[in-house]
């Protein structure tokens, strides 16, 4: 099956087939990634343009590394650096980098909704890189392939997402991959940061950790943002960690397998243990390098390029 | 001027109970007794065969954003707006830049709406100094200059004590109080209905709980003072329910409705289009059903447009970004004869009380009526005419409509004030 997509806006808007294909050619790239070579020339001649109008450090840089690896040439603008701060729209931004002849342009914001309105009138593909509370696809994405790689098919096995997740996009776009991957999730956190309204995306909502961690094979934990918009939410970090924190005790309930994923940034002793986040479960490195293959995959993919037979996954 | 006859039209006058074929006559700027044979000869004729005669629409709830905002809507666009939607009296509300908080801009408005006006054009003045919710505005001297409610809408005075006093002080000049109700310490960055929906697409959530708090306040404070309180563009099942236990009480409580909450819920969100911002926001199907049961028992007294004219560089934004509001004036009929009458059974006549007689009496104007000596306003609309609504080439100034390029069933023929007509066939003859 050829690849159709042009934007990589959501993961809730791709097939289940999709997801599957950008896993299998992120595999591809990956095995590049340990190549004495390792630059491929699939995207030699093409600029890509990461507009991040929102603090970032990981998905910035593994969005540029991952062009690089692609030979693409790369620009990267901030906010600061961007018209934005001149009073310009994103539209006039978005159609001035298209005008300076960008071939695709990567885009993080905090107003949820942005990349899908620049698709209704670029031409050039547009990858979200996280918008707002909404979705950050690729990080749905890299997690669920990291998952795969170490349990094989998700179908059934038990992942539990555990933190703030109402602010969340990249709770939503595990969400959206893991149910279309047959996974079986429970949100895990303070009432007030997952509320009900999550069951209506297909997922279970507790507040009893000790019950979702109990023979979980997953435990994704996301950062409490508490010097934003999470603040008012629950009383303080020390009760957060009191009550959700992930530590020794708490994580001998997982599944004696089970594979604890953060991504990022994390604040030890927050809402993981130090010696946990460095332990030999913790995979939370692995997603960082997973992440360069899959942006590998995504812009290879929107850019028009053909996707990795999928294998059947034993 | 000449005398006016419209022949053969359904005419219906909800003030008189009147719902029959016929005919209207107008002279000297009034509805009269069927003309003399020797004065239908010089009359001029309107055709009313296979249209609706009714009484000028009235809205009290409209943005005509003059002083100060005149890139969006002036007085003058506005009330052509206003025309082609069958409208003769609109109420404007208070917040212009400046905003109108003292009696020199009501004075500068009524100049402007005596200059350029099409409609009967009323303003509002504001509850608070500069609507900043602090302390009352001189709302005396306001309802000497003119004003016919008077109302912070965009904002909501927070704190009760202050709404205590301005609803005490405003009944003493017998002025309706409207208010916007939304409890700001709710709604912190929200742009749309908290639930399932916002949770999907990640955008803050304006719960309903944050209305339902301020219309029971509200509530309670009409009954505590004897005062009137109308709650403007009422959006959530509970506020409904509210407001009918305390009608059930006696308490001296109006509502409004817009055509938009009665058409569109949250759903239309899906793709973060701008056009389906606006505050109160869309809510969900059971709010939408739970506001035309309210005006069909009576819970909910009127339909009020909200006309919220924004340019569209000024919608063309992130969602998070774009200011709130629809325009609503050109769409109002069509829209509530499809939501109430085509698809909620009221009768015809019901809703164009909804929509004349009963806004009218809340800011006690002299309008709605087909009666005899009354001010000829007037609005005959084909109920069943399809035509394609396009924003842009409408009379508002701004063309920020959901509807736009949608097909509507229903159109204003012939809008007449005062015995004028100001609107016929899709143009501005005043």
């Amino acid at each position: 099956m050829s690849w159709q997509r042009r934007h990589l806006l959501t993961v809730e808007e791709l097939t289940l087939a999709e997801l599957e294909q950008i896993h299998a050619t992120a595999a591809a790239f990956k095995r590049t990634l340990s190549r004495n070579m390792r630059k491929v020339p699939a995207l030699r001649g093409k600029t890509i343009v990461n507009l991040f109008l929102e603090p970032s450090t990981r998905t910035r840089m593994a969005f540029e590394m991952a062009a690089k690896r692609l030979s693409a040439d790369v620009i990267s603008l901030d906010g600061a650096s961007s018209s934005a701060t001149k009073g310009e729209t994103l539209r006039d931004t978005a159609e001035n980098i298209q005008a300076l002849q960008a071939d695709m342009i990567v885009i993080r914001h905090a107003a949820a909704g942005s990349p899908l309105y620049l698709s209704r009138f670029l031409d050039i593909p547009v990858i979200n890189a996280g918008d707002g509370a909404h979705e950050h696809p690729t990080q749905g994405l890299l997690d669920t392939f990291t998952m795969k790689e170490h349990l094989g098919s998700l179908r059934g096995r038990k992942v539990v997402i555990l933190g703030d997740i109402l602010f969340s996009r990249v709770a939503r776009s595990n969400i959206h991959a893991l149910t279309k991957l047959g996974a079986d999730v429970t949100l895990v956190g303070p009432s007030t940061l997952v509320p009900a309204w999550f069951t209506h995306l297909g997922v279970k909502v507790s507040h009893d950790l000790r019950g979702a961690l109990a023979d979980a094979e997953v435990v994704l934990l996301l950062r409490i943002q508490h010097e934003r918009q999470a603040a008012g939410h629950f009383p303080s970090l020390g009760e957060y960690t009191g009550m959700f924190g992930l530590n020794k005790t708490r994580a001998s309930w997982l599944n004696p397998k089970a594979i604890i994923m953060h991504p990022g940034p994390i604040n030890r002793g927050v809402e993981i243990d130090s010696e946990l986040a460095d332990g030999e479960r913790s995979v939370i490195l692995e997603q960082v390098t997973n992440g360069i293959a899959v942006r590998m995959a995504v812009l290879y993919l929107c850019a028009g390029g053909q996707p990795e037979q999928v294998s059947p996954v034993a | 001027m000449p005398a006016l006859w419209i022949q053969n039209a359904r005419v219906i006058d909800p003030a008189s109970r009147r719902d029959a074929p016929g005919d209207l006559f107008i002279d000297q700027g009034r509805l009269v007794a069927p003309l003399s044979a020797a004065a239908r000869k010089r009359a001029r004729r309107i055709d009313g065969r296979g249209l609706v005669a009714c009484p000028g629409l009235v809205d009290v709830h409209v943005h005509f954003r003059e002083p100060g905002q005149t890139h969006k809507e002036t007085i003058a666009t506005g009330s052509r707006a206003a025309a082609a939607g069958g409208f003769t009296s609109v109420v404007c509300m208070p917040n212009t830049s400046p905003v109108a908080d003292n009696s020199g801009t009501i004075q500068l408005m009524k100049d402007v709406i005596a200059r350029d006006a099409v409609v009967r054009v009323h303003p509002t003045g504001c509850i608070t100094v500069g609507m900043k919710g602090q302390t009352l505005a001189p709302i005396g001297s306001l309802k000497r200059a003119g004003v016919v409610a008077i109302t912070d809408d965009g904002e909501c005075v927070q704190s009760n004590d202050l709404m205590r006093r301005a609803v005490e002080y405003a009944r003493m000049f017998s002025l309706p109080v409207m208010d916007h109700c939304q409890d700001y310490s709710m709604t912190q960055g929200a742009v749309m209905n908290e639930g399932v929906v916002s949770t999907r697409l990640g955008l803050r959530g304006w719960p309903h709980a944050a209305e339902d708090i301020i219309v029971a306040r509200n509530i309670i404070l009409a009954e505590q003072t004897g005062a009137h309180i109308h709650l403007q563009h009422i959006s959530s099942r509970y506020s409904v329910d509210h407001i009918r236990r305390a009608k059930a009480r006696g308490v001296r409580v109006t509502a409004e409705a817009t055509p938009h909450h009665l058409a569109l819920t949250e759903e239309a969100l899906a793709g973060y289009d701008t056009h389906f911002k606006m505050n109160p926001p869309l809510r969900t199907e059971a709010d939408r059903q739970a506001l035309i049961a309210g005006l069909r028992d009576g819970t909910l007294d009127i339909i009020a447009t909200d006309h919220a004219p924004h340019t569209d560089y000024e919608k063309d934004k992130e969602f998070d970004y774009a200011p709130n509001g629809i325009l609503g004036l050109e769409t109002a009929l069509p829209v509530c004869l499809d939501v109430l009458v085509r698809q909620a059974r009221f009768k015809l006549s019901r809703v164009i009380d909804l929509m004349t007689r009963r806004p009218a009496a809340i800011v006690a104007l002299p309008a709605g009526t087909l009666a005899e000596g009354a001010a000829a306003d007037v609005c005959l609309f084909d109920p069943d005419e399809v035509w394609r609504y396009d924003a842009k080439a409408g009379q508002s100034k701004s063309s920020n409509s959901p509807w736009s390029g949608r097909e509507l069933r229903g159109r204003v023929r012939t809008t007449i004030v005062g015995g004028k007509v100001v609107f016929a066939d899709g143009r501005i003859t005043a």
